[in-house]
C-alpha cells in the first residue's frame, strides 16, 4: 500500500508559448484512488496528457513504478500499464463495440485481474446488448462506459480518468460511481480528474486541487471539508 | 451489340488495373493522411522490375507469375524504405509538405529507373497460358483481360476481409479515425503505418507488374497513372476502398465508351466527372468529411508589415534590379526575367495559400491559361503584345472564376485535389485540342512588340509588370480584404459568425490569385516565344509549391526568395545528368530539414538576434 505507483516531479508543460503546468508535483500510491480537482482551465487535462506523453513536458519528470517514463512514446507508456480514458471519450465511431474493445486489448499483467470481454459486459450490461452497434450510434453515457471498458481491455495497473462524469445524465453518474467502486475493489489504482465534487468524494480516497497548473491542496476529503475557504477559492461549487 | 459488350469488358479490365493502384493510394491516405504522389512511381517500378525479372532471370526460375509477385514485394520494400526515411519525419506537417516531399520521391525514382533500366520503351512478353483470345458474342477478348476483370473483385474482397476480420484491420481502421487515441491504447502506430505502406506499395507494384503483358513500359507511366488514380480515389471518397472500386468502374467504362464518342477529350472527361461528383457529394461517393485532428492546431504566425530594415533591404534589392542590365550580360538578363516571372507565379500561389489558407495543388492551370490566352491573341486575333498581355490575366481570371466556384466549396485535402483536377482539365485540353493549341507541338512564334524586342527592354517590362503585381498583392494582404481571408484561414466559423460571407471572399481571393498567375503566364510566353501544354502540367504546379516552400510559407518575402533560389538552382543543375534526382533530393531535404524555408530561417535568426518585432528579412 505504501509504495508509490505514479510520481510527477516539477512538471512544466507548454502549449506553444502558453505555460500550462508550473512545477507540478504529486504522487499516487498503489491501490489508491485520487481525485484531481480544479476549475476549467486549471490544467487537469494537460496533467493527464503529460502523464501519457501526449503533451511533452519541457522540464520535470514522470515516474511510473520504478521507471522514468518522461519522453517515452505514448504507446510505450500505455504498454507499461497506464490506461487513459480521455475527456471527450473519443470512441471509434465507425467501429462496433466489439471492435472498439479489440483496439484496447493488451496482454495480461502479473498479479492483476485479467479483464475479458465477458467481465466487462458484466460490469457494463448495456454494452453487451449493443455489442454489434457502431460507436457513433450510442448515447453519451454508453460511450463513456465503452471508453472505460476499452481502456480496461489493456489490463492497466493505473487508470487515468479525465472527467468521467462530464456531460452525462445524473442517473448514469450514480451508476458510474458504483462501477468505479467495483473497479477499485479489484485493486486498480486510479487517478481521476473531476469538477463534480460530490462524485469525486464517493469514489476517491484523496483530493488534489490544482490551480493555474500547480498543486495547491493535497489531502483527504475530510480535510477539505474543514477548509471551506479553500473549496470556495479553487473550486466552482 | 456484341461490339459494345466487348468494349464494356475492356472497360472492366482497365477498371481492375486502375483499382489495384487506387486502392493502395486510398488505403495509405486513409490511415496516414498522406497524399502520396510517389504511388505512381511505385506502379512504374513494379512494371520495370517485373519486366526485368521475366526477361533476365536465367532459366525462368520465377516464371511469369513468380516474377509478378516478386516485383510487387520488391516495390513494397522500396515503399517501406521511403516511409521510414522520409514520411515518418513529416506525418505531423501540413499536407503540402507531404505532397511536395513525395513529389521529390517521384523525381528521384524517375532518374533511378532511367539509370537502372534505361530510357527505352519496353514491350513485355505475354502471360503464359493466357496469351490467347476468347470469343464472346463473336468478338475476340484477350484471356489476360478476363483475368484482370476477375482480379479486381478478388482484391476488393481480400482487402475487405483483411480490414474487417483481422486485428490488424481493426487497428488500421481505428487509426484512420483517431491516431492519438490508438497510441494511447498501447498500439505502436509507427509500425502500423509502415505495414500499411507495405501493403499499399505492394498493390501499386502488383498493378504495375500486371501491366507488363498489356502495354508498353515507359518513363511516363508514373504521372499518367497517378493523375487517374487521384481521380478514382477522390470520386470514391478518400480512404474508402469500396468507393475506389466503384469509381474505378466508372472511370474504366467512361474511358472505354468515351473514346467512341469524344476521342479527343478522353482525359478531360474523367476530370469533368470528378468535378461533377464533388459538387453533388463533396467528399466523394462513399467518403466522409475530414475528421478534425485531435491535437493542438498549429498556430500561424501573424503576417506583419515590413520594418524599416526590411523596407531598406527591399529598396536596395529594387535598385539592384533596376541597374542590373547595365552590369550583367544577356544571359543573366534572360535568367533574371525568368526569376521575376516565377517570383510572381509563386507569390500568387502564396497569396491564396498562406494568406487564404487554401492550398492549391494545381496553380499551373492559371499560369497556363494566362500564357495560352496571350498566345491566342497573337495567333488567332492578330492582336499586339499589349492586348495579349491584357488578355492573359483575363483568361486566367475567367478560369479561376469557374474552377474557384467549385474549389471554395471544399477545404483541406479535398480542395487541394479539386484544384489538381482543375489543372489537369486545363492541361489535357491543351494537350488534346490540337486544332486550337497545337497539342504537344505547342504554339510557336509569339514574340514581343518591336519596342520590347531586346532582352533588356523585355526585362524592364517584366520588372514593371511582375514587380508591380507583387506590390499590389502586398497591398491587398494588408487591406481589410486580406484580414478577412486570414480570419477565414484561422477560424472559418468565427469569421462567418461575425457576418462575413467567407466563401465569397475566398472565391474572390482565388480569382485574384489566378489573375496574377495569369500575368506571370502572359509575360512568360513572350519571353520564350512559345507555349507548350507542360506549362499547365503537374510538375509546373509542384514547382510553384516548392518555390513557396523553399522561401518559407509564413513570410511574405518567402515566394520571392524561393523563386529566385529555385530558378538559379534549376539553371545550375539542369545541365547535369540526373538533374531530376538531384532536384528531388534537394526538395526532400528542404521539407525534412528546413520546413520553415529560407526566408523563415532568416527571420528566425533575425528574431533571435534581437530584432524584437520579428520583421521579415526583405519585402
Amino acid at each position: 500500500m505504501a509504495d508509490t505507483m505514479l510520481g510527477l516531479r516539477d512538471i512544466n508543460t507548454y502549449y506553444g508559448k502558453a505555460h500550462i503546468l508550473h512545477d507540478l508535483s504529486f504522487k499516487v500510491k498503489t491501490g489508491e484512488v485520487v481525485a484531481l480537482l480544479g476549475r476549467n482551465g486549471a490544467g487537469k487535462t494537460t496533467t493527464m496528457r503529460t502523464i501519457m506523453q501526449l503533451a511533452r513536458p519541457r522540464a520535470g519528470s514522470v515516474q511510473f513504478e520504478s521507471q522514468d517514463i518522461t519522453r517515452w512514446a505514448t504507446h510505450k507508456v500505455a504498454q507499461s500499464g497506464i490506461g487513459y480514458v480521455p475527456e471527450e471519450r473519443r470512441i471509434f465511431g465507425d467501429l462496433t463495440v466489439m471492435e472498439n474493445l479489440e483496439v484496447g486489448r493488451q496482454p495480461a499483467r502479473d498479479g492483476l485481474p485479467v479483464w475479458t470481454v465477458e467481465h466487462l459486459f458484466e460490469l457494463f450490461p448495456n454494452l453487451a446488448e449493443r455489442r454489434n452497434n457502431r460507436g457513433k450510434q450510442m448515447s453519451g453515457g454508453e460511450q463513456q462506459m465503452l471508453t472505460i471498458a476499452r481502456t480496461l481491455m489493456g489490463n492497466p495497473k493505473l487508470l487515468l480518468l479525465d472527467e468521467p462524469s462530464e456531460g452525462i445524465a445524473p442517473v448514469i453518474v450514480e451508476q458510474m460511481a458504483q462501477t468505479l467502486l467495483e473497479i477499485k475493489a479489484k485493486g486498480l489504482t486510479v487517478l481521476l480528474s473531476e469538477q463534480n465534487l460530490h462524485f469525486a468524494r464517493i469514489v476517491a480516497d484523496r483530493a488534489i486541487i490544482i490551480e493555474s497548473g500547480s498543486a495547491v491542496f493535497d489531502s483527504t476529503f475530510e480535510e477539505l471539508e474543514t477548509n471551506p475557504e479553500i473549496r470556495d477559492q479553487y473550486l466552482s461549487v | 451489340m456484341s461490339f459494345y459488350f466487348a468494349q464494356f469488358l475492356t472497360g472492366l479490365s482497365s477498371a481492375s488495373s486502375l483499382f489495384l493502384v487506387a486502392c493502395g493510394l486510398s488505403l495509405i491516405f486513409g490511415v496516414s493522411r498522406v497524399v502520396n504522389f510517389a504511388h505512381g512511381s511505385f506502379y512504374m517500378l513494379g512494371a520495370y522490375v517485373a519486366y526485368s525479372l521475366v526477361q533476365y532471370v536465367p532459366g525462368s526460375i520465377l516464371g511469369f507469375w513468380g516474377s509478378v509477385i516478386a516485383a510487387a514485394l520488391i516495390v513494397a520494400l522500396v515503399g517501406v524504405v521511403v516511409e521510414i526515411l522520409i514520411l515518418k519525419r513529416i506525418y505531423n506537417a501540413p499536407e503540402l509538405y507531404q505532397l511536395v516531399a513525395t513529389f521529390g520521391v517521384v523525381l528521384v525514382m524517375q532518374d533511378a529507373i532511367l539509370l537502372v533500366f534505361g530510357g527505352e520503351d519496353q514491350f513485355g512478353p505475354r502471360a503464359p497460358g493466357l496469351d490467347g483470345v476468347v470469343r464472346i458474342f463473336g468478338e475476340p477478348i484477350p484471356e489476360y483481360d478476363l483475368l484482370l476483370i476477375a482480379l479486381g473483385p478478388i482484391v476488393l474482397c481480400g482487402l475487405w476481409l483483411l480490414l474487417n476480420r483481422t486485428r490488424w484491420g481493426v487497428l488500421v481502421r481505428a487509426a484512420t479515425l483517431d491516431r492519438e487515441m490508438v497510441a494511447s491504447l498501447g498500439v505502436n502506430q509507427s509500425w502500423l503505418f509502415t505495414t500499411v505502406f507495405f501493403l499499399g506499395s505492394f498493390l501499386a507494384g502488383l498493378g504495375g507488374a500486371l501491366q507488363v503483358p498489356r502495354v508498353s513500359i515507359n518513363l511516363l507511366m508514373d504521372l499518367s497513372i497517378i493523375a487517374e488514380a487521384f481521380v478514382v480515389v477522390v470520386i470514391g471518397g478518400m480512404g474508402s476502398i469500396p468507393g475506389a472500386f466503384i469509381a474505378a468502374l466508372l472511370i474504366g467504362e467512361l474511358n472505354a465508351f468515351g473514346v467512341l464518342v469524344l476521342p479527343q477529350a478522353t482525359i478531360v472527361l474523367a476530370f469533368v466527372v470528378m468535378a461533377v461528383v464533388l459538387i453533388l457529394r463533396p467528399y466523394g461517393l462513399l467518403g466522409k468529411p475530414e475528421t478534425l485532428a485531435h491535437s493542438a492546431g498549429q498556430v500561424e504566425l501573424p503576417i506583419r508589415p515590413a520594418s524599416t530594415l526590411a523596407k531598406s533591404v527591399a529598396g536596395l534589392l529594387l535598385v539592384g534590379l533596376v541597374i542590373m542590365p547595365f552590369l550583367a550580360g544577356e544571359f543573366a538578363i534572360v535568367l533574371a526575367t525568368d526569376v521575376l516571372i516565377f517570383a510572381l507565379f509563386a507569390a500568387s500561389l502564396h497569396f491564396i495559400m498562406s494568406n487564404g489558407g487554401m492550398v492549391s495543388f494545381g496553380h499551373a492551370a492559371y499560369f497556363g491559361l494566362g500564357a495560352y490566352g496571350a498566345a491566342f491573341v497573337i495567333k488567332y486575333a492578330g492582336g499586339s503584345m499589349e492586348i495579349a498581355l491584357l488578355a492573359a490575366p483575363l483568361m486566367a481570371a475567367a478560369g479561376a472564376l469557374v474552377f474557384g466556384w467549385f474549389c471554395v466549396r471544399l477545404s483541406g485535402v479535398y480542395m487541394a485535389m479539386l484544384t489538381l483536377a482543375a489543372a489537369q482539365i486545363v492541361w489535357s485540353t491543351a494537350f488534346q485540342w490540337q486544332d486550337l493549341t497545337g497539342g504537344d507541338d505547342g504554339l510557336l512564334g509569339i514574340w514581343p512588340s518591336e519596342w520590347a524586342k531586346s532582352k533588356t527592354a523585355y526585362y524592364y517590362l517584366a520588372l514593371v509588370l511582375c514587380g508591380g503585381s507583387i506590390l499590389a498583392m502586398r497591398r491587398i494582404i494588408f487591406s481589410p480584404f486580406g484580414y478577412t481571408l486570414r480570419g477565414g484561414r484561422d477560424n472559418p466559423n468565427r469569421t462567418e459568425s461575425i457576418g462575413i460571407n467567407l466563401r465569397q471572399h475566398q472565391w474572390a481571393g482565388f480569382v485574384m490569385a489566378g489573375m496574377f498567375a495569369g500575368i506571370a503566364g502572359g509575360v512568360y510566353v513572350f519571353s520564350k516565344g512559345s507555349i507548350f501544354p507542360d506549362e499547365a502540367a503537374i510538375p509546373r504546379s509542384v514547382d510553384a509549391l516548392v518555390m513557396v516552400l523553399l522561401g518559407g510559407v509564413q513570410t511574405l518575402s518567402g515566394p520571392v526568395v524561393g523563386a529566385g533560389v529555385f530558378r538559379l538552382l534549376e539553371d545550375e543543375i539542369s545541365r547535369l545528368d540526373y538533374w531530376r534526382a538531384i532536384l528531388g533530393v534537394i526538395i526532400i531535404s528542404i521539407v525534412v530539414i528546413a520546413p520553415e524555408g529560407i526566408a523563415g530561417f532568416i527571420r528566425k535568426i533575425a528574431m533571435k538576434a534581437g530584432f524584437e518585432h520579428g520583421e521579415e528579412a526583405s519585402s
